[in-house]
């Protein structure tokens, strides 16, 4: 077995960890959902989630992760082999989504490239579309591969690669330390003179402005939830992976809370960033904000360049935005490489250097499918499918296996024994009832509206080939890895007290 | 922009980044107070 890395400091681990929660998400769709859900009133119930749900899973996983020393197959094959699948589905998912963001980091380096001379022209939307992507009409139709983006998307995998394969502390934790503060800098100097447009004001009025008839709604709180979930990078094996490089007198608690404090407050920071240049361009266009507010891919690829051009100073903005975009993807994506390299090297018992190799080119074959014509609507499918079900599969299956079959309290001793705060049942009680109630609330609501409608209005093969698909590549690889125990034969029933029903 | 949203963009401001705060003077205080047991011994 080989000497397991730790990280070289708290900071280091932090910097890591908050570079893997944010991502995309926080930058392109928590500003949308906070205006589409009663403005400055949804905070509350995102607050709110944060605090029920957000902090307690991360603590669970950060907990999971330094009490187990492993990636996620490690961690459920030392509370118990039967559940080894579970790590499995969560390394499927983190392969799945690591091939197609690294397509859309890509996207956001041509952009960053783009953006010096604005070369999307005086037509974003058509130019995205058309001439960069040249997208086909159906995700069947897979079209010719674009060079400009299959280049770049290897430039992705390559740096993410070099991030694995110098391993935790000189190669992700060094990585982390360069990213973050770079990307808190590039967004403050936005804000900075962002906030100076005209207009600005506007926009944010229009992000905060509170409308409290929408807490009594139902589905704001969904949306919260969800929101929180998703950009916290939890229940896929990422956290499980980070802390178990923690040393072991390590702190859980406190390290979780300002994990998802400063993730958190980076989306709010967000927000202002891109409704003070959304208020803008509302002023410049004469329109009102909710003709030109939006979000995810159209938000950053089509919306934002049709404000920059309206900008004096638009190398500026542009450079500014897409690098940050840049920056926040790449980090998110280092953590979900790890995911899958840390799985290898434990299972195989092969090197680290191995470990990269084997998975970046798999990765980087697979993402050329979403360099292609077709990309952009089959990572739309591939994107719903794994986020609506296979990661809330895996972190609803891993906190009803951990709070309800073993033995939580256990858990929260070894954790509060070496934490600056301490929790208390409160904790307990949010993981066995607040947060799968959440979780299975989502899941079934996501599963119906699926069932009862295509997706996004695709054809029944497109969901079923590329949707429903990677969901049944996930429990192929759930079943496969666990048959054979490889490496996993050298570990010990120590923790048979951990796991309360058999 | 109106009272409300101020108000709503501050409170937003100040949970996360207050809390994120709070955190780091616990860390920086347990970090100190080690650092002065080990001095000791």
């Amino acid at each position: 077995m080989q000497k397991r890395e730790t990280w070289g400091s708290r900071t280091g681990f932090i910097m890591a960890a908050v570079g893997s929660a944010i991502g995309l998400g926080n930058i392109w769709r928590f500003p949308y959902m906070v205006y589409a859900n009663g403005g400055g009133a949804f905070l509350i119930p995102y607050f709110v989630a944060m605090l029920a749900a957000g902090i307690p899973f991360m603590i669970l996983e950060f907990g999971l992760g330094q009490k187990f020393k492993g990636s996620a197959p490690q961690v459920f094959a030392s509370i118990s082999k039967r559940w080894e699948w579970l790590g499995w589905w969560q390394v499927a998912v983190s392969f799945i989504i690591t091939t197609y963001y690294a397509v859309v980091i890509a996207w956001s380096i041509n952009y960053f490239l783009l953006s010096f001379t604005q070369g999307w022209g005086a037509t974003p939307k058509a130019f995205f579309f058309g001439t960069f992507l040249a997208a086909t009409d159906s995700p069947l139709q897979l079209g010719g591969v674009r060079p400009a983006i299959l280049a770049t998307t290897a430039v992705t995998w390559f740096l993410t690669f070099i991030a694995v394969f110098t391993g935790v502390k000189s190669g992700i934790e060094r990585m982390s330390k360069i990213f973050m503060p770079l990307l808190f800098l590039l967004v403050f100097i936005f804000i900075g003179r962002g906030l100076m447009l005209p207009g600005a004001a506007e926009g944010l009025n229009w992000l905060f402005k509170p409308n409290f008839s929408a807490i009594m709604d139902g589905k704001v709180w969904a949306d919260a939830f969800g929101q929180i979930f998703y950009s916290l990078s939890i229940g896929f094996g990422i956290m499980l992976s980070y802390a178990s490089y923690l040393p072991k007198k390590s702190d859980i608690n406190n390290n979780a809370c300002m994990t998802v404090f400063i993730n958190c407050g980076f989306s709010v920071i967000s927000g202002i960033m891109i409704f003070s240049v959304l208020g803008y361009m509302a002023q410049q266009q004469g329109v009102p904000i909710s003709k030109v507010a939006g979000s995810g891919v159209g938000l950053a690829f089509i919306t934002l360049p049709t404000a920059i051009n309206l900008m004096s100073a638009p190398v500026f903005f542009g450079t500014l935005f897409f690098l940050a975009l840049c920056v926040a993807g790449l980090s998110s994506m280092i953590s979900l490489n790890e995911v899958v390299v840390a799985a290898l090297i434990e299972k195989m018992n092969i090197s680290r250097k191995k470990a990269a190799i084997l998975f970046s080119c798999l990765g980087f074959l697979v993402s050329c499918a979403f360099a292609t014509g077709s990309g952009v609507l089959l990572l739309d499918i591939v994107d719903h499918f794994i986020n609506n079900f296979g990661v809330l599969i895996g972190a609803f299956i891993e906190i009803l296996f951990v709070t309800w079959f073993c033995n939580i309290d256990d858990l929260r001793r070894h954790i509060n024994r070496t934490s600056d705060i301490k929790v208390g049942a409160l904790w307990t009680v949010s993981l066995r009832f607040i947060t799968p109630a959440m979780l299975g609330f989502m899941l079934v609501s996501n599963c119906i509206g699926d069932i009862e409608k295509n997706y996004g209005g695709y054809s029944t093969k497109a969901t079923l080939l590329f949707g429903w698909s990677t969901l049944f590549l996930c429990i192929l690889c759930a079943m496969i890895f666990p048959r054979r125990d490889y490496a996993f034969a050298t570990i010990k029933d120590v923790n048979r007290s951990f796991l309360k029903r058999r | 922009m109106t009272t409300s949203a101020i108000v709503m963009m501050v409170f937003g401001l100040a949970i996360t980044w207050g809390g994120a705060i709070v955190c780091f003077r616990i860390a920086f205080r347990k970090e100190h107070q080690a650092r002065r047991l080990r001095d000791d011994e």
